[in-house]
Formats: C-alpha cells, structure tokens, sequence
C-alpha cells in the first residue's frame, strides 16, 4: 500500500534564473501605481464636481457620490505614497527581477498581438495564431504538434460559441470565405 | 417544513436530463479549471459564463454553480499530490496532505479533503435551505433606507475586518464605486465620467473587469514562476476510501468546529482562504497531540477542506436572500443573474421560485455526484497537469477574450479586459486586495440608488438611516464595523489599564 507510487514529472523548458537582477522594488510600483490612481482620482473628480456635485432638495446630484469618492481615493493614495516615501530607508522587497519581466512580457506581447489581430482577421484566426506560435516559440513544442493543436482548439471554440451556443463572435475574411 | 416541500420541488426542477447533463460538464470544466495551477473558482466560472448566456437561468446557474464546486474539489487534488495549491484555500490543505502523500499515503489524503469538503458544503447547504427563505422573507420588508443600510455594513466590514492595509482596501473599493458609476446615472438620467466617448457610455462591465482580473492577470502571474513540478499519481481504492470513513466519526469535533467556521466566515466576507486557516490553526490548538500536525495527519486535512467548501458554499446564502454575495465568486454568478435578466435581492424566492430551489437542489446532488466523481477519477484530473502550460496559457487567454466580448458584443471590452488584467497584476503585487473592487463594481449602483431613493423619500433629510429601530441599528454596526480597528484598539489599552501586568501584544 505504502510503495512510492509513479511520479507526475513536469519540466519547465526556459525557467527564470532565480539570480536575475531586479527590475523594480515594490515600493517604487506602490509609489507609481498610487500616482497614477491619484491623477484618475483628480481627473475624475474634476469631471463630477463639472457634472454637479452639490445637495438639493432631493438629495444628492448625479456627481455628488463620484465626486466624495474620488476625493476619499485620493486621500487614501496620498497616504499610501507617503508611508511609503517615508519607509524608504528599509529595504523593499523585489517586485519582479529582469527574468521574470522578460517571462511576463512573452506573455503579454503574444496577447496585445492577438488583441490586434482578433480586430482585423476575427477572432478564430487570431486564436489559432496565438496558440500555435506560443507553444512553438515559447513552450518550445514541435511545429506540427503547435499547429495541430491550435487548429483542433480554434475548431472546437467555433463549433461550441458560434454552432451550439449561438454566441457570436468577431469574424474576419477567412469566415467570410465559408459563408458566416 | 415548508423549506422541504419547496426543496422536492427544487429537485422536480433539476431533475431533467438536460440539466443534469449541464451538471456534470460543469462539475467536470470546474475540477479541471481547480487542478490547473493559474486558474481558480472565479477565473474559472468568470471564463466559462459566456457559454451560459443563451441557457435559461435555471441551466445557467446549475451549470455554472457546478463549476465552483468542481473548482473547490480539484484545489485539493494539486495541494496533497503536489505540495502546489491550485487555490489560495487549499493551502492549509498542502500543510499535511503533501506530508501524507511523501508517506505514501495520498490516497487516504485524498478521500479525507473530498469527504471533508462534501461535508462541509453539505451543512452550508442545510443552513441555506432553512435559514435563506426566512431571512429573504424578512428582507421583503426592507425599503431603501435598509438596503442603504445593508450594501453600508458591506463594504464597511471589509476595512474594518480585512486583513490587508486599510488604505489600500480603501483605495480598492472607491475605485470599485467610482468605474461602477462611470456611464449613465440612473437616478437623473445625467452622463458621468464617459469624457463624450459612446464606448463608455454603457459603463464598465463587471464581468469584464473579473475576466481581466482574475484571468489574465493570473496567466501573467503564473508565467512570472517556475514552471516545474513534481508529484505524485493517485489512485483511490473502494477500501481505502472504507477505512477513512470508518475513522470519520472520531473528528466529529473538528468536522463540526470547521464547518461552523466556515459558515460564519463565508455569510460575513471573510471568505474561504480566511476560514481554511482558521480550521486548521483551531483543530491544532485544540488537538491533544500538537506536534504531529505538519506531519501528515490526517485531521489537518479534514479541518481546513471542510472550512474552505462551508465557507464557499454559504457565501451563496447572501447572495440570494439579500443579493449581496459573501465572496468573489458569488459577486461573478450575481453579475451572472443580471445578464440572465434577474433581479437578485429577496424577491428572487417569489418571483422565481423554479431558479432559487434549483439551485438549492442542484447543490446537494452537485455536491453527491461531484464527491463520486471526484473519487473515481483522481488520476485522470493528475494528469492533467502533464500538459504543457504554453498550450494551455494561450487557450485561457482565448476563453478570457470570447467571454470579454460576448457580454455586450463590443471590441473595446476585449482592450478593456486587457487594462484590467494589467491591474490586477500589478495590484496583487503590490498587495492591493481584488475583493473590495469586485464587490464594489458590482453593488456600487444598487447602492447608490438606494442611497438616492432614500434621500427622495426622506426629504434629503440624513436621519432616515436612524429611523426606526432596524435600519438604525444595521447602519450603527456598520460605522462600528468600519471603526472596529480603533474600537479593538482602545478597548485593548483600556484592558492593560486596569490590568497592569497583563500583556498586551497578544499574538
């Protein structure tokens, strides 16, 4: 009963290498995030004070809640950034270290390109595309073994959203071509 | 026992070939969408809900609730085989799971979380079966004010009780409130926050953001690891799972403590990864043989599995008596009700008695089927795992995309998606919590409308939220509540005051 049973080995082809420097602390993207929000905050509730922000005899106006919140956002982001600011002597822990970001890029680039691609070409291309040149480029999988996949994968996506479920999709030339 | 004939007919509804077939596809995608790691419940039932938007909502939400079962399932089965938590709940799961699968005895390890975490939901289940029809009947009496009231103690208890930074669950949930606003008011009709673009005319879609949130930027996430790993294959014999049940009845103690936990912690948004923990830390403490836990026993596979599934199945009861979920993944199936054309609150047990007692059915025999399941075909979901993750990234990346678009068929939802994705990496890095928002994207409307409402009716006079002996004192809990930090704090010096040699930083 107690016999070490098989084992699930799973390598991974390209693992980040855990000595790579850092990119950026997670205080400097605290500190950043926080400015970005602060700047939304204003803009927003420059909008709401714009749109009406007071009490009338009904109760409050369209901006009147935007308007409070964006102020308490505000005021939470500045609190944020100046205990962080004021931390600085201690040493912050790394957000994300060279490798990682370039693992997260091979990621997201892929995606932003399939976000284009999905506008011109429709949506079942641009997954087939996505699928077959991530595992080839980055899973590092043969090319036939990519493409196959990818093509069973688009296939299955069409038949189940656009076939069965009646969810409609966008669609570029290569659907045009087969009447859809 | 009116709650018992209108759960036979809860089962009359259910009991059709098709939603049982609905049924098990969901319990199937959700153990699948568990074991992947970079997947989890709300990833998962936020992806698959694209696929519900053309099902009647009684199939939608079996369907859908199946998958978060499933999903609850499969945590445990990469926690004890591969010391990897496919969900942050299943952590306390790996502490002595992993341990009993070394020993070589994962297959007990793995009929204690599955039995445990049947257990557990089950008496989530019967709290929701006796205790929802009451509260939601009790609600119907609500008007704005308490509504106000309520969506208030919400979103109160959240910083008073979250274990994050306040500031940055402060700054979680206004940015939640401020994107629910961005659009047309519905109170005035008035535009806010679309800058004259038409895109942002429809306002932000909830789903959309929980798409981005929970799925790409999970993908992203999980890229950033290493991807490796190495564990064990399982299978579970009719004997083993025999002799487990056998020594069921001697942790009644801890089945009961954790459940009760559990139930507690998913009404209140604490949340299942908060009441995993406490289970296991609670049976540890009150456990006679201390140093063996972390070890490989299993009774600290039973605590936190039962907590986890109570916590994750009572987080439906709010969601259906009040309309205001108890957790991330009930807040994705209430933006589900919405799309389906329901009205969630208290009136959902009147006006759609089929849709309620389904589901209430559907979570027992979900909860059976998926326990048998699970049981059956512990090595197929292991394997799973073999793979490779660049073949499935790209295909979690696809699924996010379709269910960004087939909300409302817009283009500029799929780059919106991506934003949020973007956010929420960046946000769970640097410890901002998702809860907040996705509770706040989600009821930031309802609330302010019965804010306004109230405000209508009272004359803009601020003393409507005191006006009687209900809504006063739900609105003093919840500025209670949102004190509770100073509150604690002062009620702990005034104690050392008295007790001058007592110690104060208790940990």
């Amino acid at each position: 009963m107690s016999k070490p049973e098989v084992e699930i080995v799973v390598e991974d082809p390209n693992p980040p290498a855990s000595d790579s420097p850092a990119v950026a602390t997670t205080r400097t993207v605290d500190v950043v995030t926080s400015s970005l929000l602060l700047a939304l905050a204003a803009l927003l509730g420059f909008d709401n004070w714009r749109t009406g922000m007071s009490w009338d005899s009904t109760g409050p106006q369209a901006g009147y809640f935007p308007f409070y919140l964006s102020v308490i956002l505000a005021a939470a982001c500045l609190y944020g950034i100046g205990r962080e600011l004021l931390a600085r002597r201690q040493a912050s822990p790394t957000f994300v270290t060279r490798a990682q970001l370039r693992r997260v890029m091979q990621v997201f680039v892929p995606t932003l390109l399939f976000c284009v691609a999905t506008q011109w070409l429709g949506l079942y291309v641009a997954s087939f595309l996505l699928v077959a040149g991530f595992m080839a480029f980055v899973g590092r999988i043969a090319a036939w073994k990519s493409v196959l996949t990818a093509f069973v994968f688009s296939l299955t996506m069409f038949v189940t959203f656009e076939i069965a479920f009646d969810v409609i999709m966008p669609k570029g030339p290569l659907e045009a071509l087969f009447g859809h | 026992m009116e709650a018992f004939g209108l759960l036979l007919y809860g089962f009359s509804v259910l009991l059709t070939w098709k939603t049982l077939a609905l049924m098990m596809v969901g319990l199937v995608l959700g153990i699948f969408v568990g074991v992947l790691p970079g997947l989890g419940g709300p990833n998962g039932v936020a992806i698959l809900l694209p696929l519900t938007f053309t099902m009647d909502p009684t199939s939608a939400i079996v369907m859908l609730s199946c998958i978060y079962w499933g999903a609850l399932f499969g945590g445990a089965i990469t926690s004890i085989l591969f010391n990897i938590p496919g969900e942050a709940w299943s952590v306390a799961t790996t502490f002595d799971g992993y341990p009993m699968a070394q020993q070589g005895k994962a297959a007990e390890a793995l009929t204690a979380a599955f039995t445990s975490s049947f257990i557990g939901s089950l008496v989530a289940v019967l709290l929701i079966t006796f205790l929802a029809p009451g509260i939601a009947s009790f609600a119907l009496r609500f008007g704005p004010p308490e509504f106000f009231a309520v969506y208030l103690l919400t979103f109160c208890s959240f910083v008073g009780l979250g274990r994050e930074d306040k500031h940055k669950t402060i700054i979680s949930m206004t940015l939640g409130l401020l994107l629910a606003g961005v659009g047309m008011d519905t109170v005035s009709g008035q535009l806010r926050m679309t800058f004259g673009s038409n895109e942002l005319l429809r306002g932000i879609n909830f789903l959309v953001a929980v798409i981005g949130l929970f799925g790409i930027s999970e993908i992203l996430l999980t890229m950033e690891e290493r991807l490796a790993l190495r564990g064990h294959a399982a299978s579970i014999s009719p004997r083993v799972v025999l002799k487990v049940w056998k020594e069921l009845p001697r942790y009644w103690a801890t089945l009961l403590r954790s459940s009760a936990i559990g139930c507690w912690l998913g009404i209140t948004p604490g949340g299942a990864i908060a009441a995993s923990f406490m289970g296991y830390n609670l049976a540890k403490r009150f456990s006679k043989d201390k140093d063996s836990f972390g070890k490989g026993r299993i009774e600290g596979v039973f605590a936190p599995e039962t907590a986890a599934h109570a916590s994750g199945t009572s987080a439906l009861l709010p969601m259906l008596a009040l309309g205001i979920p108890g957790s991330g993944t009930a807040a994705i199936l209430l933006g589900g009700l919405m799309v389906w054309g329901l009205n969630p609150g208290p009136l959902l047990f009147v006006e759609h008695k089929g849709f309620v007692w389904g589901l209430i059915a559907s979570m027992y025999l979900g909860n059976v089927v998926g326990l048998i399941l699970v049981l059956t075909t512990v090595p197929v979901f292991a394997a799973v795992l073999r793979v490779p993750f660049s073949a499935i990234a790209p295909m979690i990346v696809v699924s996010c995309a379709i269910g960004a678009y087939a909300i409302q068929n817009a283009m500029f939802d799929i780059w919106l998606m991506l934003v949020f994705g973007v956010l929420g990496y960046a946000f769970k890095k640097i410890g901002i919590p998702l809860a907040p928002f996705t509770l706040a994207l989600v009821l930031g409307n309802r609330a302010e409308d019965a804010f306004r409402l109230s405000m209508i009716g009272a004359g803009g006079d601020l003393r409507v939220f005191w006006s009687n002996g209900l809504v006063g004192s739900i609105s003093t809990l919840a500025l209670a509540l949102l004190f509770w930090p100073l509150i604690s704090a002062a009620a702990e010096r005034m104690r050392s005051a008295i007790q001058p040699d007592a110690k104060v930083g208790i940990e």
